[in-house]
């Protein structure tokens, strides 16, 4: 079923008989959802786009390469850097703005700038009874009753389908540097991080990687910004990483490199794993405790992103939480099959509260149904 | 403005209703005395007003606990309390209500340097946030411009902004996590020290709910390091276009300043003739402020001042000491009490996108002439949230009644142009009324929706956010 407009997708969905599977570009089904496809590509295109203050307005179903390419011609950028899943997943198809914002999406530079929920200024959904709801709008502060936008944004499709987004973009950087340090143990390199995030110099990536191409550990600290000014910080972060071990420092972009762009879309993407077979986890902890609860995961790689706050974990399969046990966080299994849920199951009185509200939003248990609880 | 009736048989068992708060609280955290609940009759907006059946302060989440279970089980409204600063009326109590102030829970329970985070009571000033890590190199970065005196519940409930959201964020995006007590008096964790939900995005619904979902008692605050420095420009226009056309180019131009400030000529005279700042007499002022190392900052400026400078201004001022820095901040920081000087006011906050600023500006001063009450400009421009600050005579009869229609006008207008009733001060009992101009039923029944989960008596806050007759079946509902 592919649904023309917002009013297609309402009939369609007070018609519907049984569950709905909502797909964009179909690049990030981390489980298979049973039920009626529902198509959401042909709802495409940008609605509105105002460089001058930095708002985007899209339908879902517009392709990602359509927005960034309007975005590039205006020297600006999606700055919460989405990840592409296709190569981890082996999935093709085009990433959907709507897919990326369902799931909210995000990649290196959330440390800094914040998640894809954060740049999100509106949505249009039509819920799972049918109705046509919209929320926020395309300002860039807006209190204007309850925020069902974030609500949404990360929902997955489960409380509505998303018909159109409307998204706060930033100017492009004009340089990008990285400070890069060699051989340190996980403990450290997160220390080591720490003190980059906590120093004043701007730091829009921070990423460990205990097994590089070369085999050794590198941890990669980015910077962004006019040129000078990143040549400056990273001289100052160079200084300041001393005392954990030797640096080197890459100005500008080369053909290869960590720290490239290159590099950073190698990280974002966890393309370390696209070849390997084996589950892959995703962990978000508080930085500081990251080293040990790698510790405890008996994993075949891992990949430490957002200063340590983020873990990607491959693993030969089984329930990965069971390692965990009871921990401050999050585990979602992105690639991999067996009975382990792919989200984190909830604390009871959370999910006693998530229920209850997809109980309001789609009544019928219709959308995507069973993906997250 | 209307309010809902008390419930009379609230009314009547008040005294059995203080002895059983009375029960589980220390002495002297219930106040019941009719001449003391006069003390929490009002918020910032001070229009409004009536005493609460009784206030409440407790000290620590297992109180508020306590407090929410009795209020629960007897069928008694709760009104939450920050410090009372709201400019919605977001505090607004209702003559059945337990007023529940977290005055008393102000306390910092964790500092994390290594994870950047801080968790905090939530009765906390915005202030005392940055200041208990400050002398580290830190800061909380919302900055409300009542900060020395608003509690983060207050800032949490109405997801408050400040001057230098452009860069970063209002309070939902530095938000980690909240300890809450849901109505039936439950406690409830959602988020932590880590990011992004596991589950659903709950911290984001909550955040800006206006204490209609829970009372936040806890809350763990992102917290970031010090810029090396920071340095404001002020530059003056003869026009509201040409200055609202700077914004935009200096935007495009790809820097991103930390504020954008915008004065027009009521509030520049306004705050001239009480702080005497030294500003120009021009149509439109901006205060622009980059922040990092010296070098960084002269090159950000030298761009800003080039754009600036294109456009013809009556004056270009660059702050070349921390003395004129302040100096230019003087006026912008005195604004309000320099147009309180004149007359009392009134201050919307409806935010429009960045590209409707001069036509909106000339529709209010259009709109000033003919309700014949003047008003001033000043405000956030970066993101487009504006501050028209219209003056009335309270003592005058029918001046406030006027200046609230005038001000309905304006946040028409607002939402006419792509933009919305409210960027940072939250609906209250203020806009609430004024709900259908931006969203539909259906929109509202998706948002009440999400109340009927946390509160399904509709006990909590109910009388705000929502128009009285879109949201009364369910408020009837949950009267015992």
């Amino acid at each position: 079923m592919t649904p023309q407009t917002e009013q297609d997708l309402s009939e369609l969905i007070k018609d519907a008989q049984g569950p709905l599977s909502i797909q964009g570009g179909g690049t990030r089904s981390y489980a298979h959802v049973a039920g009626d496809k529902v198509d959401m590509r042909a709802m495409s295109g940008i609605t509105l786009y105002e460089p001058g203050a930095m708002t985007i307005v899209a339908k879902a179903g517009t392709p990602l390469s359509e927005i960034n390419a309007a975005l590039a011609a205006e020297n600006q950028r999606l700055a919460f850097e989405p990840m592409d899943h296709r190569a981890l997943l082996g999935s093709t198809g085009e990433p959907t703005i709507g897919g990326i914002v369902a799931a909210n999406i995000s990649g290196p530079r959330r440390i800094s700038v914040g998640a894809c929920r954060d740049f999100l200024l509106g949505v249009r959904f039509v819920d799972g009874a049918g109705n046509i709801v919209k929320n926020g709008g395309r300002v860039m502060k807006n209190v204007t009753g309850y925020d069902l936008v974030k609500l949404m944004s990360g929902a997955y499709g489960t409380l509505g389908v998303l018909t159109e987004v409307s998204l706060k973009v930033l100017p492009n950087v004009a340089q990008t540097g990285c400070v890069m340090l060699h051989g340190l143990n996980d403990a450290l390199a997160i220390k080591a991080m720490s003190a980059a995030l906590g120093s004043p110099f701007e730091v829009t990536g921070a990423a460990h990687l205990p097994q590089s191409i070369q085999g050794d550990p590198i941890t990669m600290i980015r910077i962004e910004g006019f040129d000078a000014s990143v040549k400056y910080r990273a001289d100052r972060l160079r200084d300041l990483l001393k005392p954990f071990g030797d640096t080197t420092v890459q100005i500008g972009e080369t053909d290869d490199g960590y720290g490239t762009h290159k590099g950073w879309k190698w990280v974002r993407d966890v393309t370390a794993f696209s070849d390997q077979p084996g589950d892959v986890w995703r962990i978000s902890v508080k930085p500081s405790d990251a080293a040990d609860i790698v510790a405890k995961l008996d994993a075949t790689a891992v990949q430490y992103d957002w200063g340590g706050g983020l873990i990607w974990a491959l693993t030969d399969g089984g329930d990965l939480r069971a390692k965990l046990g009871d921990f401050k966080g999050h585990a979602t299994r992105i690639r991999g099959a067996g009975d382990a849920p792919v989200f984190h199951p909830e604390p009871t009185p959370i999910a006693t509260i998530s229920a209850g509200l997809r109980a309001k939003f789609d009544p019928r248990n219709i959308l995507n149904k069973g993906l997250m609880a | 403005m209307k309010m809902p009736a008390p419930n009379a048989s609230v009314l009547s068992r008040k005294d059995q209703i203080v002895s059983r708060l009375q029960a589980v609280l220390p002495e002297n955290a219930v106040i019941s005395d009719v001449a003391e609940t006069r003390a929490y009759e009002c918020d910032a907006l001070t229009a409004y007003r009536c005493p609460p059946l009784c206030a409440v302060l407790p000290a620590n989440t297992q109180e508020v606990a306590a407090v929410m279970k009795i209020c629960h089980d007897m069928g008694v409204p709760v009104v939450p309390r920050g410090s009372g600063t709201s400019l919605a009326g977001g505090a607004l109590p209702t003559a059945d209500c337990v007023i529940l102030g977290v005055a008393k829970m102000n306390g910092v329970i964790e500092t994390n340097y290594p994870d950047r985070y801080i968790t905090v009571q939530t009765g906390r000033t915005n202030l005392s946030v940055t200041g208990a890590v400050e002398e580290d190199g830190f800061f909380y970065a919302p900055d409300p411009s009542s900060q020395l005196a608003c509690a983060i519940a207050g800032n949490i409930a109405m997801n408050s902004g400040g001057a230098h959201c452009l860069k970063y964020g209002v309070t939902t995006n530095n938000l980690l996590g909240v300890t809450m007590v849901m109505m039936d008096g439950s406690i409830v964790d959602i988020g932590g020290a880590y990011m992004d939900a596991g589950g659903l995005d709950l911290l984001g619904v909550i955040c800006g709910s206006e204490g209609q979902l829970g009372v936040v008692t806890e809350a763990t605050l992102r917290i970031l390091p010090k810029p090396e420095g920071a340095r404001p420009v002020l530059m003056g226009y003869d026009s509201n276009e040409v200055a609202g056309q700077v914004v935009t180019d200096i935007i495009k131009a790809g820097v991103l300043p930390v504020a954008i400030e915008f004065m027009d000529r009521p509030c520049i005279e306004a705050t001239e003739a009480f702080a005497k700042a030294g500003y120009p007499m021009c149509e439109a002022l901006l205060i622009v402020e980059v922040e990092g190392s010296d070098a960084e900052i002269d090159a950000q400026l030298a761009l800003i001042m080039e754009i600036a400078a294109k456009h013809n201004p009556v004056e270009l001022r660059e702050a070349k000491s921390a003395d004129e820095a302040a100096r230019i901040w003087l006026g912008r920081k005195s604004a309000f009490g320099a147009m309180g000087q004149i007359n009392d006011y009134m201050c919307l906050d409806g935010t429009i996108p960045v590209s409707q600023l001069p036509y909106v500006l000339r529709r209010i001063g259009e709109m000033s002439k003919e309700y014949g009450l003047g008003v001033g400009n000043v405000f956030h421009a970066g993101d487009g949230n504006m501050h028209p600050l219209i003056l009335f005579d309270a003592n005058k009869p029918g001046d406030l009644e006027l200046c609230e229609a005038f001000g309905a006008d304006i946040l028409k207008l607002c939402v006419e142009v792509g933009g919305c009733l409210t960027g940072e001060h939250g609906v209250g009992i203020e806009k609430r009324d004024l709900m259908h101009t931006q969203y539909y039923p259906v929109d509202l029944e998706a948002q009440m929706a999400v109340k009927d989960v946390f509160d399904p008596a509709w006990l909590l806050n109910a009388a705000k956010v929502f128009p009285l007759d879109s949201s009364e079946a369910r408020r009837a509902a949950g009267d015992h």
